[in-house]
């Protein structure tokens, strides 16, 4: 096969987007499935040709940009980033699947900002120098804000200014903090770099450190979302397109959580380790508290965007238990602490590759009944199983994985991060494990009374099961969801080494 | 008597300028009324010339002359370059703006040439008498500009506005320079400078003086609290001459704060540096915020251009070359991105519709969605948002204050970004999320305009991408 190549995976969607918007609507859903096809495509070497044994960046490509400021064209992956890489051009071929009849306003410009938008995600994860990574974060953020403003539902303008400038005020201090850093490398501009891996060797002091990680904390806080920075999430979910969800929940929310592996964790370890359990106390909050609300949601779509938050707390949760358990001197030996602390944000990474398939699945279920009976209110339907059989099939499938059945992919990520906090304290195992049965709880819930039943009412008795477009979609979605449930091997196998070297970088203070 | 002959090459594009525009005048007179397009060629072919003029000299070293009055050095030659080509396409927009509203007059070129040989002046000035004239000499034609529409009473009230307000400026601007050279006994720049350097001890009258002259720069820049002229005469402005006055003005007015602090009083920067920091962060703040309260689109440009003097003052007040390299990226950036935003509100006008309400911009993206894409990255761009040339212009002046250990006005300039980007995203949100309300508008403007203002606006997106060779040529300037 082919080369791993990471600039064409950046490149190539994007290009196809502006082709798409030069060719006009006509042929843009093929265009776009092309172009979607070929990036997936080109993605698979990253995957294959990916050597685990080592933590060091690889495909690794650097050019100077910007002499003055030593910013460099500078890219590559290790362990954390391939998997999501991948994730996101998988999921954008769903997408473009997902929107072949549906979209009927601009579509040659909807398919385009989604190539974009697909390139310019996959440059977030592989941009190793910090400018340009600040460059794709927030050029990422102009595609999104105009698909839920222009195809989004009755309040779109409210849901996508609120999204924009959220995502905005969170990233303007993360410039600020880079920026001190860039400083921080070296006593002239010759000397300085804006480098990510340099990053990560700075000495810093405690102060520093804090300060640093409270600025990266409010970026990534707001994208991941945690308690209490989330709520432009329900908003934006609700208005945006099934599309814009599916992106949204499968991989913007998944930036949030490589910042804090990229950036806090390795550049400001002492300050993750005093403040860990502010990030664990937030993260229990989204887990059981956030579980509740999703509870006693009316709309489907915002039900869905709740139980993301509280899944989103497993990986905030994964990765900063880590701390929890260095500091835990009942766990005798390194070698103990180190696995335990591995099994915990190796949790995380499969929480966030599965929450990717599950929440995309789910949404894309809800865009299913909604373009039948355009509306999204569970109390609207009842029954539809009687009638959609197959898309119920489906839907009660992703459901079961959404409350983290075993078998499923949900289970999978949740069970190691649970397993590892019961190292670090048995209250905070106690908490997180709630969500087994309160996430259990508000999906199944709502799938009983959206599914089953009696047909609730002449529209639902009118519905058409699902065409062979959407059963494939669906079906793709569910291989993914129980492959990786059953052997998430290939997941966990890429992981190990980066995570044993970030592992072994923050055990040690920096100072 | 030892009479030194002044090197009258270095003054060549001024002279030039000078003959040009008193020719065309001239000239002008003798056309009857189809023939107008003479004087509008010739005033383009002058801004060549002086283009050719300065490119031909630029490079060689820093020459002062006229006893000490004019200096040529690389920053000049680079900030009159810039303006020759800002003042060109202003003309080029304005062609049949004022040709439609019945103003197509041979002085509305001449007064800008004139503007622009002020502006020239103050680029190159060496001696505070000379910044003074050149500074006269662009005000004046400005005052006149802003009236050119003259039985429009919105008009003529920004004009008699700008011209009280103007001259208490340049009463103070005087009276801060007339202290300075009371103390020092010298008009020349440099002179100045190494007095100050000498004498810590007549500090407190010298800064008496400072803080008048710093008003005067203050009103030219549009810095808060001497601001309240600004939107009035954006907005009362025929909009050829709002493009006028929104672009090329900053920077002869960054030049100017350049010869007058960083040449003439780098010994007093602790005090116009806190002067200034007071300056930025009232600029950042009600510049931003009230911005948000606007809904002419003019009177918004003027409140978001305060808030950009808010950053370009913060450049300035790092006090350090990387803090004036990067004002002046930004003062530059501004004035490419300012002339491309008031070109599409002159590109989407006709004669009896001004476009210039902000629902005027609802529903573009349906009408023509180039123009709004274009726009779309203009508005971007003023907001800070990468991967446009406005993201880096505010890098540098942050890195710049940071270096210095200003965090908190790192912070704060941030945090007023976030403020204004709501109103940026708002023109966004008219013209791609609302339905097209009311007289949709048919583009007149002919091809010349629409292309100059594609890659106005394109421009803005490849230097936001490749930004280091402007950047690179900035730091030429302050080698």
């Amino acid at each position: 096969m082919f080369e791993a190549n990471l600039s064409l995976t950046i490149w190539i969607p994007v290009i196809g987007g502006l082709l798409i918007l030069i060719a006009g609507d006509k042929w843009s859903r093929q265009l776009a499935l092309l172009f979607s096809v070929a990036t997936f495509v080109i993605s698979i070497p990253l995957w294959t040709q990916f050597d685990s044994g080592t933590a060091a960046m690889q495909f690794v490509e650097k050019r100077p940009w910007v002499d003055t400021f030593n910013i460099y064209y500078h890219l590559g992956v290790d362990g954390f980033s391939m998997p999501l890489i991948v994730l996101t051009t998988f999921m954008t071929v769903i997408v473009v699947i997902s929107a072949w009849e549906v979209i009927k306003k601009r579509p040659a410009q909807y398919m385009a900002a989604f190539l974009i938008m697909e390139g310019i995600m996959v440059g977030v994860f592989s941009a190793l120098d910090a400018v340009l990574f600040y460059i794709f974060w927030e050029a990422m953020l102009i595609p999104m804000f105009l698909i839920i403003g222009i195809w989004g539902g009755p309040n779109r303008v409210y849901a996508t200014i609120k999204f924009f400038l959220y995502t905005f005020l969170g990233s303007v201090l993360m410039l600020v903090a880079l920026i001190y850093l860039y400083l921080k490398t070296g006593d002239t501009a010759a000397a300085r770099s804006f480098s990510i891996l340099d990053f990560h060797k700075l000495p810093l002091t405690l102060t520093e450190q804090i300060y640093i990680f409270l600025a990266f904390l409010l970026a990534f806080a707001v994208k991941v979302p945690m308690w209490p920075v989330h709520t432009w999430l329900p908003d934006a979910h609700v208005e945006a397109p099934t599309g814009g969800s599916v992106i949204l929940a499968a991989i913007m929310l998944k930036i949030g959580g490589y910042g804090f592996l990229r950036f806090s964790l390795p550049i400001t370890p002492d300050a993750s380790r005093e403040l860990d359990w502010l990030i664990i106390l937030l993260s229990l909050v989204a887990v059981v508290y956030i579980g509740l609300v999703a509870l006693v949601q009316k709309d489907m779509k915002k039900l869905i965007a709740y139980s993301s938050i509280a899944h989103m707390g497993f990986v905030t949760l994964g990765l900063f238990i880590a701390f929890a358990i260095f500091s835990n001197p009942e766990i005798a030996g390194q070698s103990a602490r180190f696995k335990t602390a591995a099994l915990g944000i190796e949790g995380a990474m499969v929480q966030m590759i599965s929450h990717g398939f599950i929440s995309g699945a789910m949404f894309l279920c809800v865009g299913v009944l909604y373009d039948r009976l355009h509306t999204r209110e569970i109390s609207a339907y009842g029954g539809v199983a009687n009638v959609m059989p197959k898309f119920a099939m489906f839907m009660v499938l992703f459901a079961m994985a959404n409350a983290g059945l075993p078998g499923t992919s949900g289970f999978v990520g949740e069970f190691m991060v649970i397993i590892s906090s019961f190292s670090a304290n048995i209250w905070y195992a106690f908490l997180a494990a709630t969500t087994l049965v309160i996430g259990a709880a508000y999906t199944l819930w709502m799938v009983r009374r959206v599914l089953y039943g009696e047909v609730a009412n002449d529209n639902v008795a009118t519905l058409k099961d699902i065409g062979t477009r959407e059963y494939f979609m669906l079906a793709l979605l569910a291989i993914a969801v129980l492959l990786v449930g059953v052997w998430p091997a290939p997941i966990t196998e890429v992981l190990h080494s980066s995570v044993n070297n970030l592992l072994q970088h923050i055990a040690v203070p920096k100072y | 008597m030892n009479i030194v002959m002044p090197n009258f090459a270095s003054v060549l594009p001024e002279m030039f300028v000078l003959g040009m525009a008193c020719a065309i005048l001239v000239i002008d007179a003798l056309l009857s009324g189809r023939r107008k397009v003479i004087t509008y060629s010739l005033s383009q072919l002058t801004l060549l010339g002086a283009l050719i003029l300065t490119v031909m000299h630029s490079g060689e070293k820093e020459v002062v002359t006229f006893g000490g009055t004019f200096v040529r050095d690389t920053m000049g030659d680079f900030l009159k370059v810039f303006i020759y080509v800002i003042t060109a396409v202003v003309f080029l927009y304005s062609r049949d703006y004022i040709k439609s509203r019945g103003i197509d007059k041979g002085e509305y070129y001449v007064l800008g040439l004139f503007g622009m040989l002020g502006m020239m002046i103050m680029v190159s000035a060496h001696s505070l008498l000379t910044i003074y004239l050149g500074l006269e000499l662009l005000s004046l034609s400005l005052y006149a500009l802003v009236a050119f529409q003259r039985d429009n009473a919105v008009a003529s009230e920004a004009a008699m506005k700008y011209f009280v307000l103007g001259a208490i400026a340049s009463g103070m601007l005087l009276y801060g320079m007339s202290m300075l050279y009371g103390v020092t006994h010298s008009l020349d720049i440099g002179k100045i400078a190494s007095y100050i350097a000498s004498h810590q001890e007549q500090q407190m009258i010298l800064a008496f003086g400072l803080v008048f002259v710093v008003v005067g720069l203050a009103f030219k820049l549009g810095a808060v609290p001497f601001h309240m002229w600004l939107p009035d005469v954006y907005h009362g402005a025929p909009t050829s001459v709002t493009l006028y006055i929104g672009t090329a003005p900053k920077i002869a007015a960054f030049a100017m704060a350049i010869r007058l602090l960083v040449d003439g009083m780098q010994g007093l920067a602790a005090e116009w540096q806190a002067m200034f920091m007071v300056l930025a962060t009232l600029s950042l703040a009600i510049g931003n915020i009230v911005a948000i309260a606007q809904t002419n689109m003019k009177r918004m440009l003027a409140y978001s251009t305060i808030s950009h003097v808010g950053f370009l003052v913060l450049g300035i007040l790092a006090g350090t070359r990387e803090g004036y390299v990067a004002s002046m990226f930004y003062t530059i950036t501004y004035a490419i991105m300012a002339l491309g935003a008031f070109g599409i509100i002159l590109l989407l006008s006709r004669k009896g519709f001004e476009s210039d309400q902000l629902d005027d911009f609802k529903g573009l993206a349906d009408r023509s969605p180039w123009i709004a894409f274009l726009m779309l990255l203009i508005m971007f761009s003023m907001a800070g948002v990468p991967p446009t040339v406005g993201f880096y212009a505010k890098l540098m002046v942050l890195q710049t204050v940071i270096d210095v250990d200003m965090l908190w006005i790192a912070i704060v300039a941030v945090l007023f970004s976030v403020v204004g980007a709501f109103y940026y995203l708002r023109v966004v949100k008219l013209m791609y999320f609302d339905k097209p309300s009311g007289s949709g508008s048919l583009i007149e403007a002919g091809i010349d305009t629409r292309v100059i203002v594609s890659s106005n606006a394109i421009l803005v997106l490849l230097l936001g991408l490749f930004p280091g060779g402007l950047i690179a040529l900035c730091r030429l300037a302050f080698a």
